[in-house]
């Protein structure tokens, strides 16, 4: 049902989706959008696949409520049944809806726990590490290599979009694109420190399952390994003041290679080469979006 | 009151002012109290729709001139001082519908009302303490309006920091004096808590009738026992967490500031110590009353008590030892989570035993659907449905998808804003004809049950989809994707609004009418002892002690 919705919706997007076809993938929220956003890392994959797992309980169970309640009020209303019976105990089934509920909750609890400890085990060593601090209202990201690259992430202002080549809405949209994306390579653990300057923010990127406290005074740590390249948002989560809801975080992700470059012509001139990897990106992807 | 008694003269009531101010008459502070609590709803409810209706469109349309007209800023200024509005908007909606709204209908209200008749006292235990207790909460309140006020960050009015009010966010974030009185007003308010939990404990220890023991006492008033103890044993944490602040504020000390060896994360700790409990608060004493029309309107008695009132007892006691899950995503520990993740979900137990004995009560029942019973069936429903998702959000794994987006926003609305209030006006329509002697037009009360329960659904259903999607909460503006869910939202609460018209009606209605009601207007379905006073009752009840069998 779900997914027949989803496929309507698609095909109704079908006409944005031609000049979109970067992001097929998608890194960002839908139009009447009902599930999760599309994964990017195993660990959402894993998340999706248990939040779907659960509304297999839950479901079921808010429906089996609802049909119980429609049974007493078709067969016990006071029309149908004048007498009310006088019952008011059972043990058996007392016991039953105790430990029924006990044996769904085991249920769920086993994959919970299995996805919780996934959560903090990342498969292997990180390759590259970033801190990223929040500031009301932006991000300072802190590429931790030999020689330290750090540069400021601030919602992209309308009167920047033609000077940054960001004038494409739909792979740029309004108040979740940036001025300067996250780098980094696709299919490497990338361990994320996370901590706040001022106010507590929060980092979190919805398709890649992570969601952490930028709390002053401490750092806290959470990792991603993106499957896919692409251009994948996210949104400040922790109210942090006025322009709470215009401190977006974009992660660029994109192969080893174009990273390094990336990284090695960063460090000297970050527009310029943003600039060229969005050249080489774009162009690498038409041809990918081809075998879609 | 002194002179009352000496006059000892059953309806010999003081006349005028010196009634209702110097009130010591359970029954009069409890319909101060729910006067009060009409009046902090429509208040926070007008937040919630100005929020809705900022949120019907993306981009920014309702606050700059909302703070123009307010505060009288102007461009620039006023877009700034409008996005601050917002925040100190959602700060309030939920510290007045808590604090000022539901606190006071169902404790203050409908316990200080009810639980006297029902366990055959004649009052209170402490009956001045008793007027206290509602006298300081006007205080508080205008102490909170005055918040909205006054300068918090610079260019900005008003506690922007949500009800939850962390640091540094709620310290150095806002240095003005909105914060200050937000604090004193939680202050004052918790004081008229704690007394009032006292007052209640102490009743219900040692004022019930002879032969009504506690295994017979009836359900709300055990709700309200449970409610009691965790009041009295929670809001001194918050107290203590918001004096903290208050000294981080304005005298110096660093508890929750990092620079100084203080931690951020020990303030919510403390607060989510109190706010746990505080959730179930709000929500026992609606599943008491809940209990009640259920069995009054299925001619029976209610399925499996000593299960019912243990497993409010126990949803209070390990509602005291689950406060980490608000903060899976705080950086606590692997094994904090775990242990948080399993002792939330032991919750669903004693919540599922209650569900499924309201469900046990009707089958086989004799249900006659009067307007209370609409309420109770639709608060039942749409408590399981923010129930099950509890449920998933108590999944740490999941949770970290989900925390601080919309879908917390409708689990938390479809449990308090659906569960309680629909409790509230559940015991409202149950109650009305007891406290005033008069019966509201039964057409009027069915409209606002249809046209409320479409509104608050249409509002709060899609904000699932939005969560799903990564919206996160506490936004002004949105990205163009989330636009169609949350028009469809908006429309939902502007719905919802005119229900309250509705309900406000309703009630002038009742009273020009003057229908009387009779002292007992459900049939020999309602057994509790309020049903055998006459409507309203007489000042003083139970002058001769009721017998329980």
């Amino acid at each position: 049902m779900k997914r027949a919705m989803k496929k309507f919706l698609a095909g109704a997007g079908a006409a944005s989706m031609v000049f979109a076809g970067s992001v097929a993938q998608a890194a960002q929220p839908q139009p009447w959008e009902m599930t999760f956003q599309p994964a990017a890392t195993a660990i959402m994959s894993q998340i999706t696949w248990f939040e779907r797992y659960t509304l297999w309980f839950i479901v079921p169970i808010t429906l089996f409520v609802l049909f119980l309640l429609a049974w007493c009020i078709l067969k016990y209303r006071a029309s149908v049944n004048p007498t009310p019976s006088k019952t008011s105990h059972n043990t058996l089934i007392e016991v039953a809806w105790t430990l029924g509920p006990v044996l769904i909750l085991l249920a769920i609890a086993v994959p919970s726990f299995q996805l919780l400890t996934a959560q903090y085990s990342p498969p292997e060593e990180p390759k590259l590490t970033v801190k990223a601090t929040g500031n009301q209202w932006n991000w300072d990201y802190e590429y931790q290599v030999e020689q330290p690259l750090s540069f400021n992430s601030a919602i992209l202002a309308d009167g920047d979009r033609a000077g940054l080549g960001k004038e494409d809405k739909a792979k740029y949209p309004r108040l979740l694109a940036v001025d300067n994306e996250m780098v980094v390579p696709v299919g490497v653990v990338v361990r994320v420190l996370v901590t706040g300057a001022d106010v507590i923010h929060a980092y979190a990127v919805p398709a890649f399952g992570i969601k952490v406290d930028a709390v002053p005074g401490r750092i806290n740590e959470t990792w991603f390994k993106a499957e896919k390249e692409g251009l994948y948002y996210g949104q400040c989560s922790e109210l942090c003041g006025k322009d709470h809801a215009f401190m977006p975080i974009a992660v660029r992700v994109v192969s080893e290679k174009q990273y390094e470059t990336w990284l090695a012509a960063a460090k000297a001139d970050l527009p310029g080469a943003n600039k060229a990897l969005m050249a080489e990106v774009d162009g690498t992807n038409k041809v990918a979006s081809a075998g879609n | 009151m002194a002179h009352a008694a000496a006059h000892d003269d059953h309806d010999h009531k003081p006349r005028g002012w010196v009634r209702w101010v110097n009130s010591t008459n359970h029954k009069d502070i409890g319909t101060l109290y729910l006067i009060f609590a009409i009046m902090a709803g429509i208040i926070g409810g007008f937040l919630s729709i100005m929020m809705r209706w900022e949120l019907a469109e993306p981009g920014i349309q309702i606050f700059p001139g909302l703070a123009s007209m307010v505060y009288g800023v102007n461009g620039d200024a006023a877009l700034d001082a409008g996005k601050s509005m917002f925040n100190a908007f959602t700060t309030a909606h939920a510290l007045i519908m808590i604090f000022f709204m539901v606190m006071p209908a169902l404790i203050g209200g409908f316990a200080n009302w009810m639980v006297p008749i029902m366990i055959g006292a004649p009052d209170m235990a402490f009956p001045r303490m008793n007027n206290i207790s509602f006298w300081l909460l006007p205080p508080a309140f205008i102490l909170l309006l005055t918040s909205m006020f006054v300068p918090s960050a610079p260019g900005a009015y008003g506690v922007g920091g949500g009800w939850t009010i962390y640091p540094p966010m709620s310290t150095s974030g806002q240095p003005g004096p909105a914060m200050d009185l937000a604090i004193l007003s939680i202050h004052i308010a918790g004081a008229s808590s704690i007394l009032g939990a006292i007052n209640f404990i102490t009743t219900i220890f040692n004022m019930r009738a002879p032969g009504m023991t506690l295994h017979k006492m009836p359900l709300f008033a055990w709700s309200v026992l449970v409610t009691a103890f965790l009041l009295l044993l929670s809001l001194p944490v918050l107290a203590g967490a918001i004096t903290m602040l208050l000294t981080d504020r304005n005298f110096g000390t660093s508890f929750f500031v990092p620079e100084n060896g203080g931690d951020p994360i020990l303030f919510q700790h403390l607060f989510w110590f109190f706010g746990h409990p505080e959730v179930y608060i709000l929500i026992l004493p609606g599943f008491g009353i809940v209990s009640h029309i259920i069995a009054t309107f299925s001619r029976k008695p209610v399925f499996g008590y000593l299960g019912m009132a243990y497993a409010m007892v126990a949803i209070g006691a390990v509602g005291f030892v689950v406060w980490a899950h608000h903060m899976y995503t705080t950086g606590i520990s692997l094994n904090a989570q775990r242990y948080f993740v399993f002792a939330t979900m032991v919750i669903a137990v004693p919540t599922g035993i209650k569900i499924f004995s309201w469900i046990a009560t009707m089958w086989g029942g004799s249900i006659s659907f009067r307007t209370p019973m609409l309420w109770a069936v639709g608060f039942i429903f749409l408590f399981t449905v923010g129930g099950v998702t509890g449920v998933q959000l108590a999944n740490a794994g999941l949770d970290r998808s989900l925390q601080d987006t919309y879908y917390v926003v409708a689990h938390f609305h479809y449990v308090l804003s659906l569960g309680a209030v629909f409790a509230i006006f559940a015991g409202w329509y149950y109650w009305f004809p007891k406290m005033t002697g008069y019966m509201y037009s039964p057409f009027i009360a069915r409209a606002h049950f249809w046209i409320m329960f479409i509104g608050v659904n249409l509002v709060f259903f899609p904000q699932h989809f939005l969560g799903l999607s990564g919206m996160p909460r506490r936004y002004i503006d949105y990205p163009d994707a989330f636009a169609g869910w949350n028009y469809v939202s908006s429309v939902g609460s502007y719905i919802s609004g005119i229900s309250v018209l509705i309900f406000l009606y309703g009630v002038f209605e009742a009273f020009r009418k003057k229908r009387v009601a009779g002292a007992n207007p459900w049939g020999e379905g309602a057994t509790t002892l309020e049903w055998q006073l006459p409507s309203p009752p007489p000042y003083h009840q139970w002058e001769q002690l009721p017998k329980v069998k």
